[in-house]
């Protein structure tokens, strides 16, 4: 028995000269849209009951109107959604609450919204009360809710009467981790009773962890649909992929915005990062061996060029830097007008996260007594975790851990590659 | 749809609830500014226009007689004015709500029908309280006011949908509508007797369906005269081809409407 059942589902978002050619084709006369924009083309699939269905893509790709087409707020242009049951949904979480109404109002009014008789919500009232555990304030006003508070009463809403489909989107993950746990527990249990999850999420180990099947969404079409590891691999790929095609293009672009200053008696003409293959990448896996090139044009006489430059985290913090005046590499009147190759060779022995660089060109070991060129956010690089064991953390430090007891010499040696 | 709507009946009747209970809740006097706020509209004009044009209204000799006729006008236009006036930007603020959740849309307008109806029963029981208090006195021909209170709801009901819906893809319509419901509510004597109008001009009056309306009121609550229903066969007309064609409209553009929200 199906729950769902999507067949060659389509969603185009039509564009119109003017407003009055779609009143027009309203009344039934046969005018053509001027621009029709296909989101979704040919989606095909069913959901059994129990199943956990992660729905991954990146943004664009088209999962959230899939999923406003699954819940029936967006009606498809072509293809059919057969639905057996009720399908609930937690991206809304406290979708249309009023402040000035207390929580029990509120989830009245919400319950309400989801189509169910007051009986029925008076029946599920306590338990609501109960699940979300916010004790008095459950008769307050909302306005005087922490955001916490709200979702706990919003979550106990939507996951008050079992659906036959729940979908879960990232907004899951906020709140506070007792909270959390709490509901992962109650999705669970549907899952148990035969509740089918539709999980959005970007987060790979979240996918991993939760669900048996995977479907990858790509410009509008499903391009994979299977185990979620190999779902989650296909992803990781396509991304990598993809960035580093357009690196290029964005590089230029973001230039632009750089925050830079100096003197300009030498300035930096380019910044980029080179992978393992030699080619310009934006996103680096962990360990890899990787160099900065970076080109310094000299447009007036000068007594000694220094470049030091850093590595910072996603916060700011410096993980790494130096300088050629550390290294020894001091240049010594660099000739007018010409152009400098600094090519940085290290190995990205970084966790996985984002990361900027920034460069210095100066005179000696400081930027106080010549500043020629500053620039912060000269490059912005990923590093993705494509081939190690799993690991947290700011940098790859590997291991390699061995288990004894007394009795036995040796029960394992492994080391995390 | 109207199938939705009758599952939905109970979730129409808590908004409705929730509506006005919320606001008491803020405010010192809550409810009490829905009628304060058209009351204090007829004591400005009563002050201001009063010596001018209270000597022009013919056959009655209350002292009071003008005040009356602005207060059974003003109700009338009131009505009609909140529903349109919320409908057309209902769609467009609820938006959010209805992008995320799949329920039926055809609460959307009965909610504000239904919060708006509730206002006015209340500013009519101020009125009918108001005018005992000043002299006039209760007749059964004020009984009229629930027809043609039905019937001031349903035109309204029937332009504001279109206004609304169509208001969704045609954002200018928000704009030009509360200007030409500024014009419509001068064009109609309301503030003024139908009197100080030429008659030349009488036969275009007839074309206006709030005139005949407003005339109505004023008919049952100021001279306590019978409704002439001939008179009010074009409206009641016009008031049902609006219906049918705003549910034809929303029906159409009900899919629509979520992918440019």
């Amino acid at each position: 028995m199906t729950l769902l059942s999507v067949k060659n589902l389509g969603k185009a978002f039509r564009a119109y000269r003017s407003e009055w050619i779609r009143f027009a084709r309203w009344v039934g006369i046969p005018l053509k849209p001027s621009n029709e924009k296909w989101v979704l083309k040919h989606i095909s699939f069913d959901i059994f009951p129990g199943q956990a269905i992660g729905i991954v893509g990146q943004n664009g790709a088209g999962k959230s109107t899939l999923l406003k087409m699954i819940t029936g707020t967006l009606q498809p242009t072509e293809g059919h959604i057969l639905v057996s049951g009720r399908i609930a949904a937690i991206l809304e979480l406290g979708m249309g609450f009023n402040p000035d109404l207390t929580g029990r109002q509120n989830v009245m009014h919400a319950a309400g919204l989801m189509g169910f008789s007051n009986d029925e919500i008076y029946k599920a009232i306590p338990w609501i009360e109960d699940f979300a555990e916010i004790g008095n304030y459950f008769d307050q006003p909302v306005r005087t809710y922490s955001s916490g508070m709200q979702m706990r009463v919003a979550f106990s809403v939507a996951t008050a009467f079992r659906p036959e489909i729940l979908i879960v989107d990232e907004a899951l993950s906020v709140g506070d981790t007792y909270f959390q746990h709490k509901s992962f527990d109650r999705i669970r249990e549907f899952q148990k009773e035969g509740t089918a999850l539709l999980i959005v999420s970007h987060d790979r180990s979240s996918i991993q962890s939760l669900c048996d099947r995977a479907i990858l969404l790509e410009k509008g079409s499903v391009i994979k649909d299977g185990e979620p590891e190999e779902v989650m691999d296909f992803y990781n790929a396509l991304i990598a992929e993809k960035e580093n095609s357009t690196v290029k293009v964005e590089y230029n672009e973001r230039g632009k915005a750089k925050t830079s200053s100096g003197t300009g008696e030498a300035t930096i003409t380019e910044v980029v990062m080179l992978n393992e293959q030699g080619q310009i990448a934006e996103y680096i896996g962990v360990g890899e061996e990787v160099s900065l090139r970076i080109k310094v044009a000299v447009h007036r006489p000068i007594e000694t060029l220094v470049l030091g430059y850093g590595v910072k985290d996603r916060l700011g913090q410096v993980i790494y830097g130096t300088n050629t005046w550390h290294t020894k590499q001091v240049i010594r009147h660099p000739s007018v007008g010409a152009e400098y190759e600094f090519i940085i060779s290290f190995l990205a022995n970084l966790g996985v996260g984002s990361y900027s660089v920034e460069i210095a060109l100066t005179d000696k070991d400081t930027h106080l007594t010549a500043n020629y060129e500053w620039r912060n956010h000269a490059y912005v690089f990923s590093v993705v975790n494509m081939s190690k064991a799993e690991f947290v953390g700011l940098a790859w430090i590997q291991p390699q851990i061995s288990i004894s007891n007394k009795k036995v010499e040796t029960i394992s040696q492994g080391v995390a590659s | 749809m109207f199938k939705g709507l009758w599952r939905y009946r109970n979730f129409v009747l808590t908004a409705i609830q929730n509506e006005f209970r919320s606001r008491f809740i803020r405010s010192k006097l809550g409810g009490l500014w829905l009628i304060l706020n058209p009351l204090s509209q007829v004591a400005i004009y009563a002050l201001i226009l009063s010596n001018v044009l209270a000597a022009k209204l013919p056959g009655i000799t209350n002292h009071y007689a003008y005040s009356v006729y602005l207060m059974a006008g003003l109700l009338a236009w009131n009505l009609f004015n909140e529903i349109v006036m919320r409908c057309l930007t209902l769609f467009v603020e609820q938006g959010n709500l209805m992008k995320k959740m799949n329920f039926p849309k055809v609460t959307l307008p009965t909610i504000v029908t239904g919060s708006c109806m509730l206002n006015n029963v209340l500013l009519s029981i101020a009125m009918l309280t108001l005018f005992v208090i000043l002299g006039f006195e209760f007749n059964f021909q004020m009984l009229w006011l629930v027809p043609l209170t039905l019937i001031v709801v349903l035109f309204a009901i029937g332009i504001g949908m279109i206004a609304g819906v169509l208001n969704v893809f045609l954002r200018d319509i928000g704009q030009v509508l509360p200007i030409l419901m500024q014009v419509w509510f001068w064009f109609t004597p309301i503030v003024y007797p139908k009197s100080i109008i030429p008659e030349d001009y009488h036969g275009l009056m007839l074309l206006n369906p709030m005139a005949q309306i407003v005339n109505a009121y004023q008919n049952v609550l100021v001279y306590g005269r019978a409704v002439n229903l001939a008179d009010l066969l074009p409206i009641i007309t016009v008031s049902i081809l609006l219906a049918v064609a705003s549910l034809f409209l929303f029906r159409r553009a009900s899919a629509e409407m979520v992918d440019v929200l």
